[in-house]
């Protein structure tokens, strides 16, 4: 399966021997689990085993609150409340799936821009991009409609206003809304299909990480340096990697420990602080709370969408060109989208023949810059809508796209990247030691 | 390097995090140490009780609780009183409509807190958790991670917070209240001192009261909380010695890989 | 020299054991920290509190009059609480138990297995009050009060189960038709005067 030379299972007791020939799932496990890794993997390397937890997690606490949860508008609210009060431990594994969504985006975010950093998105690694991609998709499409749920007074009127976004595409908008809503506004029959849909979801992106997984499994992880292993031979290989098994099983479990430390701490002491106190209010169609954010991930997108409004010099030639058919409200929706499709194109519109940002001393700048400008917009998207926050957030919304749809193609041309090392294990004896070193 | 990226999405969590309610006024809102603050904090007993007393004599005429099962008033981790006053003060103090006949009887203790009288006085149930008292700065909720939410603090300052001046407006009256955002409300001042005895001669100046019945309507709005942060205490108990243990190991394991010998000990 | 290489191999096989041991105290505490994950998503689905708060439930008895009877619901089930006459006590207690298909008396409120006099069944000595689940005992249909082969004169107390005709006398003890047991009595006593507090 996977390129990398090494070794593969080999039954060897009778029953072995048996399921093997049957069905060869002791293989497939063990070239997952023993798949050769690149041994100089830093800590950014831990986010996958973090994301994969947080998966399972919500899953979990998922299913169990599913139990307790009624999907209707009279009693969505007071079977939560039901759940926080009289359910044996039903307030803790709520919390848990609360704030177990918070630490889900954390650790795709640092997983995303990792990759950013690393150039783990290019050539041979675009479908393992892409999938990942997806899998934020529906990440975010799994959990508005989780926020939905608890029917408090943010989940209505964000319910409300995300779904008016589509409602914005000329022509079809009005009756995709209609449709995605199954009525002319948020009610039950929207509550109920966000539930159905919110169970669902999270078993599709089981089966994106599959892919995602199977992918990188093939063409290799990518590592700080972005130099590949050595294959000609598995002697060779075995000096630039370790086995997956137990090496980076613990090293990524260790992580996950500690990050599970401050997860409990904030769960226990802290529950609520992520949360909008708005949502302990059950929703109420007739009255907007007096400033509607999204959950803290949503928001540079957030930011993005309401960034681009109708005196923006880019909207009206937009709007003049296409004689009034995408005005400011299509353009936001558009900026928002185009911002995730922007990523998804990377690996085609950087240029450079480095891939890691390591060798690339003014991809760093601009790399660091974006990580920066992620954060602002984050902060923009929290505050209203008015100057000077909106003048930010065109400033922010700009230079996310500037990045991928300017720099990074730019760079490629334009830099001079520093020398890298010929092999993993250069880099490896370099700045961790060598095997045959001497003891100290 | 990389783990800048870490550092800057916490403080983006952080960031955002109350950014929200930013924008809601300049209220005055008042820092007050509560017994059930911090990761070990707990409920004061008799502090509830005071505090439901003031409930049910001064809030209840106009307010509800609905999601408030009378019985958890006899919990351990909330006010607990003894089962059999519970049942008295159900019987005395609240009626409710029975689920199968329709007709008003006095309550059980299975029953719950009855709904708002007046309509438009909100439910209480969850109030302390739906009114946060505590933001910024700059849109920040950092303030949070040191004060907390700050939903009894709002509860105690908006009953403290009345200047004495009112208005009419539209038909209706208001008052001022230097906690409430906007600085007029519709709700006359419920409190004005003694306004309840205390068996025990506790102090019931309108300071007194407020701080109980806020104290008291946090419990009503996160029953659980002594519970949970319990639980919370043991995970990061269990896995920080988890993380001690895996350190050790993977850098016991790793010790070959990387050239050096294992530590001595 | 020689002591020296003795301390080392020996040095290294201590080094064996402790490498051995902390491997096996990660996964200890690795299994524990699982196990105690677990736990709770078991404990979910055992009975809530509000469903734990229904489990004992108390019953206004100052309205019923002798001859008369009340069904309240507990557990999700019928309770009869009949208050009789002194007639039925007297030919209730009349019955001989060698007679009874069912000779046990299947009272929750008395322990082991004791006879089914009429004694046994009732809640206070007097036998004035008879507390019996709802139930019949053959398929679990509801019988129907003040009815079948085994009332007092103008159908008073007795039980009927119309479902596959089951007769239960003036006590609920099975008389007649299929039903194997008599109406199980479940626990009950007086709080005060006029309270039955069930459970």
């Amino acid at each position: 399966m996977s390129g990398i030379p090494h070794d593969h299972y080999e039954p060897t007791t009778k029953g072995q021997k048996w399921l093997h020939r049957r069905l060869p799932i002791a293989g497939l496990l063990y070239d997952t689990i023993m798949i050769p890794t690149p041994k100089n993997l830093n800590w950014m390397w831990i986010w996958g085993i973090v994301l994969t937890f947080c998966l399972v997690l919500q899953i979990v606490t998922g299913i169990v609150l599913a139990m307790h949860y009624t999907p209707h508008v009279d009693e969505a609210f007071a079977s939560v409340e039901h759940i926080m009060r009289n359910v044996n431990g039903g307030h803790m594994i709520r919390y848990l799936h609360m704030n177990g969504a918070s630490l889900f985006f954390l650790a795709v975010y640092i997983h995303i821009f990792r990759g950013l950093y690393y150039g783990s998105y290019k050539a041979p690694r675009e479908i393992t991009w892409i999938i990942g991609m997806l899998i934020y998709l529906l990440m975010m499409g799994t959990a508005f409609m989780g926020y939905v749920l608890p029917w408090g007074q943010m989940s209505f009127w964000g319910a409300t206003v995300i779904t008016g976004l589509f409602g914005a595409i000329p022509f079809i908008g009005e009756a995709l809304q209609t449709w995605l809503l199954g009525g002319p506004a948020v009610d039950n029959a929207t509550l109920n299909r966000f539930f159905s849909l919110h169970y669902l979801l999270p078993f599709i992106i089981a089966a994106l990480v599959a892919i995602h997984i199977w992918a990188f499994h093939t063409t290799g992880n990518n590592n700080p340096t972005g130099v590949e292993v050595r294959r000609t031979s598995k002697a060779e290989a075995e000096k630039d990697t370790v086995p997956f098994w137990p090496y980076f099983v613990i090293k990524d479990l260790f992580a996950l420990a500690v990050i599970m430390v401050i997860f409990f701490a904030i769960v226990g002491f802290m529950p609520n602080y992520l949360g909008h106190p708005d949502n302990y209010i059950e929703a109420n169609p007739l009255v907007t709370p007096s400033h509607i954010v999204p959950e803290w991930y949503f928001l540079p997108f957030y930011a993005i969408l309401r960034a681009f409004t109708a005196d923006v010099w880019v909207v009206m030639a937009a709007s003049w060109i296409t004689g009034g058919i995408i005005n400011a409200k299509f353009f936001g929706v558009l900026a928002m989208f185009g911002s995730i499709i922007v990523m998804l194109l990377a690996p085609w519109l950087d240029t450079s023949e480095v891939r890691s940002g390591r060798y690339r001393p003014m991809f760093k700048w601009w790399f660091w810059l974006l990580v920066i400008d992620f954060v602002v917009l984050m902060w923009a998207g929290a505050m209203p809508a008015e100057p000077p926050y909106s003048t930010i957030s065109l400033i922010g919304a700009s230079y996310w796209f500037a990045y991928f749809l300017v720099i990074l193609p730019l760079l490629g041309v334009i830099e001079k990247p520093q020398p890298q090392p010929q092999t993993i294990e250069e880099d490896f004896d370099a700045h961790v030691g060598k095997a045959q070193a001497p003891a100290e | 390097m990389l783990k800048k990226i870490g550092i800057s999405a916490i403080v983006a969590l952080s960031l955002s995090a109350g950014g929200a309610t930013a924008a809601g006024g300049e209220a005055h809102v008042e820092d007050i140490d509560f017994s059930f603050e911090g990761p070990f904090g707990t409920y004061d007993q008799a502090q509830l009780q005071r505090g439901l007393k003031i409930y049910t004599r001064v809030c209840a005429a106009c307010h509800g609780m609905k999601y408030v099962p009378i019985r958890t008033l006899h919990d351990e981790d909330g006010p607990g009183m003894p089962m059999d006053q519970v049942r008295a003060y159900a019987e005395q103090n609240v009626m409710v409509e029975d689920e199968e006949t329709g007709e008003l009887r006095e309550a059980k203790p299975v029953d719950h807190f009855p709904e708002s009288m007046d309509p438009n006085a909100p439910d209480l149930s969850l109030i302390a958790k739906k009114r946060a008292g505590f933001h910024g700065p700059y849109g920040t909720g950092i303030n949070q991670l040191f004060k907390g939410m700050g939903g009894p603090e709002y509860i105690y300052s908006l009953l403290t917070g009345y200047t004495g001046k009112d208005k009419m407006e539209a038909g209706t009256l208001f008052y001022e209240n230097t906690a409430f955002p906007g600085g007029w409300i519709a709700m006359a001042p419920p409190l004005y001192g003694e306004d309840v005895e205390f068996n025990d001669g506790h102090a019931n100046d309108l300071e007194s009261e407020a701080e109980d019945v806020s104290a008291f309507l946090m419990w009503a709005a996160e029953p659980k909380m002594m519970a949970r942060k319990q639980a919370g205490l043991t995970g990061v108990i269990f896995l920080t010695v988890l993380s001690v243990l895996l350190y050790l190991t993977n850098k016991r394991l790793w010790a070959p890989i990387k050239g050096k010998k294992p530590p001595q000990g | 020299m020689q002591n020296g290489e003795n301390l080392v191999s020996h040095a290294e096989d201590h080094e064996g054991t402790r490498r051995d041991f902390l491997y096996y105290a990660t996964a200890g505490a690795g299994a524990v920290t699982a196990g105690a994950a677990i736990w709770p998503l078991i404990d979910q689905m055992n009975p809530s509190a509000d469903v734990q708060a229904l489990s004992s439930i108390r019953v206004d008895v100052a309205g019923v009059e002798p001859g008369t009877q009340i069904t309240v619901k507990w557990l999700g089930k019928p309770v009869f609480i009949r208050r009789r006459t002194d007639e039925e006590i007297e030919a209730s207690r009349g019955v001989e138990v060698s007679a009874l298909p069912d000779g046990i008396a299947r009272n929750d409120n008395i322990d082991g297995q004791v006879p089914a006099t009429d004694e046994n069944r009732t809640l206070d000595e007097g036998g004035e009050w008879l507390v019996q689940m709802g139930v019949c005992t053959h398929l679990g249909c509801v019988p129907i009060g003040n009815a079948g082969d085994y009332t007092l004169d103008g159908n008073v107390g007795g039980w009927f189960c119309p479902c596959h005709g089951s007769h239960y006398d003036l006590a609920g003890r099975i008389r007649k038709g299929p039903a194997p047991e008599n109406l199980p009595v479940p626990v009950a006593a007086f709080v005060d005067e006029s309270t039955i507090k069930l459970g």
